[in-house]
């Protein structure tokens, strides 16, 4: 077990619900991230775990309870370069033309602001991130050439570039080989316990989560549980879950 | 025709600039509606005899924001919005055409373009706002390839995803109604979409994706231009058909 900092609150969710349409999809979620946490979101499919990510992010406004990051309201949020973002397997269309140095950059962008083009540095942090993920000799590549788990890679890096204090992941590992599946949670380790970054990692592998984690929360609608891990595994939500196939793809 | 191969040559730089942001978003339905209600606005100018071209490019830009704030309030589904606006504004233009009939030689130009009857005025607006496009292009290049990639990872970036969404839209508007002279209402959208697809075959870098799909329209545009005069025909027509053709080719060769 790794040593968290509970004085540095990151994420506060207050009686948060949501719903697209009528039907409420999250009910009533309360949680508390802080610094260095790596946080385990499980569920099944259809259960909020996208949704509950991007209510975090600001991309969804809740309809009801407040959402603070770095200790301001969401609304009035602004230090979007301390956040990372891979989003649940990024459609990418055939044909879209852009080589993988390109978009790792856009990781970037955000840190540059209106009207800046790409300094020496952004060029070096975005080479540095490409190796991060053992990708730097892909960089002239284009994005579609790549396997599903090098682009997986790829999106992994852009969020990296970004040199945030808390990256969000959305399923990162869907269609990604068992090699590379280990290297990849090797990665995510090493960067929480060495840049005490702080992750967000929505998945259905709760088997590797439960080993990786810090916290697990489990959601389906409502955060039925939240918290250690190892208590989860010994309690029903993770039977119930595993009832239900949400294990495995 | 002198005046139509500078007027020409902007349109062909400016339309796949905007182009293969339409083309990768699947917004290409949005610069067949814009040109539709450019005629609207063609067909209003006339009437009450203001330039046509101004009239085209007020009425295209309004509907480009309406069209947006339909599209975020999600309160109709995006290809519906534009073919309501498609059919309503060609209908507005018809029952409008209709009413002042008489107006055909002049409407004919409008409809499949006519480099002959560029006026100077017409280069000059064409090529103010040409710079403007190009230049806001620039400006927001890295905003606009980012939303167009990934709008929900670009919005989390800090990036005015609002913003950048009616700024492409309003560029989009912009363009279609300033090529009405030269392609014509009917081919814009050809111009805007073919030299785009054309590059993206290629499968190369973003840039220089756009590099080459503005190198393959100025190109159709030159030669169109060139082969309408001599051979006296249509010019929106023949450098569409000039686009196809290396459209074409590009599929032969990749092929092989
Ligand atoms: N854009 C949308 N519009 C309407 N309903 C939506 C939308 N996105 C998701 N939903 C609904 O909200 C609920 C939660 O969806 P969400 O994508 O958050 O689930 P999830 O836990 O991420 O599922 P999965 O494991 O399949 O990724 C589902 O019932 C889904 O049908
Ligand atoms: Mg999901």
């Amino acid at each position: 077990m790794q040593h968290v900092d509970h004085a540095h609150t990151i994420i506060e969710l207050d009686r948060v619900c949501f719903s697209y349409t009528n039907e409420e999809v999250i009910k009533d979620v309360s949680l508390e991230i802080h610094k260095g946490d790596y946080v385990g979101i499980v569920g099944p499919n259809g259960g909020g775990k996208s949704t509950l990510l991007k209510l975090m992010l600001g991309i969804l406004k809740p309809n009801d309870g407040t959402v603070r990051l770095f200790g301001s309201d969401i609304k009035d949020f602004k230090d979007w370069s301390k956040i990372g973002y891979v989003p649940q397997k990024t459609y990418i269309e055939i044909n879209f033309p852009v080589i993988v140095e390109e978009l790792v950059a856009m990781g970037r962008y955000g840190k540059q602001g209106l009207f800046h083009f790409p300094t020496k540095e952004d060029k070096e942090k975005t080479l540095t991130a490409l190796k991060q993920v053992d990708m730097l000799g892909y960089k002239d590549r284009q994005i579609n050439d790549l396997s599903g788990g090098q682009q997986q890679r790829v999106f992994i890096a852009r969020a990296l570039a970004t040199e945030p204090e808390i990256i969000f992941l959305d399923e990162p590992t869907v269609g990604v080989d068992i090699k590379t599946q280990k290297q990849f949670y090797a990665l995510l380790r090493k960067l929480n316990k060495e840049l005490a970054l702080t992750l967000v990692l929505v998945t259905h592998e709760l088997d590797v989560v439960a080993h990786e984690a810090t916290e697990l929360g489990y959601i389906n609608r409502t955060m039925e549980y939240y918290g250690n891990p190892e208590e989860f595994l010994k309690g029903a939500y993770f039977h119930e879950l595993i009832g239900r196939g949400g294990l495995h793809h | 025709m002198i005046r139509g191969f500078e007027a020409g040559i902007i349109i062909a730089v400016i339309a796949p600039l905007i182009g293969i942001f339409l083309v990768l978003r699947r917004y290409s339905l949005i610069a067949d509606t814009l040109s539709h209600v450019s005629l609207a606005g063609v067909a209003i100018g006339l009437l009450l005899k203001i330039n046509p071209l101004i009239a085209a490019i007020i009425a295209a830009v309004v509907s480009s924001v309406a069209i947006e704030k339909l599209r975020i309030s999600k309160r109709i589904f995006g290809e519906s919005a534009l073919s309501i606006f498609l059919s309503g504004s060609l209908a507005l233009a018809i029952v409008l055409i209709s009413f002042a009939h008489g107006f055909g030689a002049d409407l004919f130009s409008y409809l499949f373009g006519s480099i002959n009857t560029v006026k100077q005025s017409d280069v000059y607006i064409i090529g103010a706002l040409g710079i403007l496009v190009v230049a806001a292009v620039i400006a927001f290049y890295k905003e606009l390839v980012f939303v167009t990639v990934d709008e929900e990872a670009a919005y989390v970036s800090g990036i005015p995803t609002k913003f950048i969404n009616i700024l492409l839209i309003v560029l989009a508007a912009f363009t279609v109604s300033l090529a009405i002279p030269i392609v014509g209402v009917l081919l814009i959208s050809a111009l805007m979409v073919i030299p785009v697809v054309t590059a993206l075959q290629l499968k190369m870098s973003f840039k220089k994706t756009i590099f080459f799909a503005d190198l393959i329209s100025v190109f159709s545009v030159i030669t169109g231009i060139i082969l309408s005069f001599y051979l006296n025909l249509s010019p929106g027509g023949t450098i569409v058909l000039v686009a196809l053709g290396i459209f074409i080719l590009t599929l032969f060769i990749k092929r092989r």
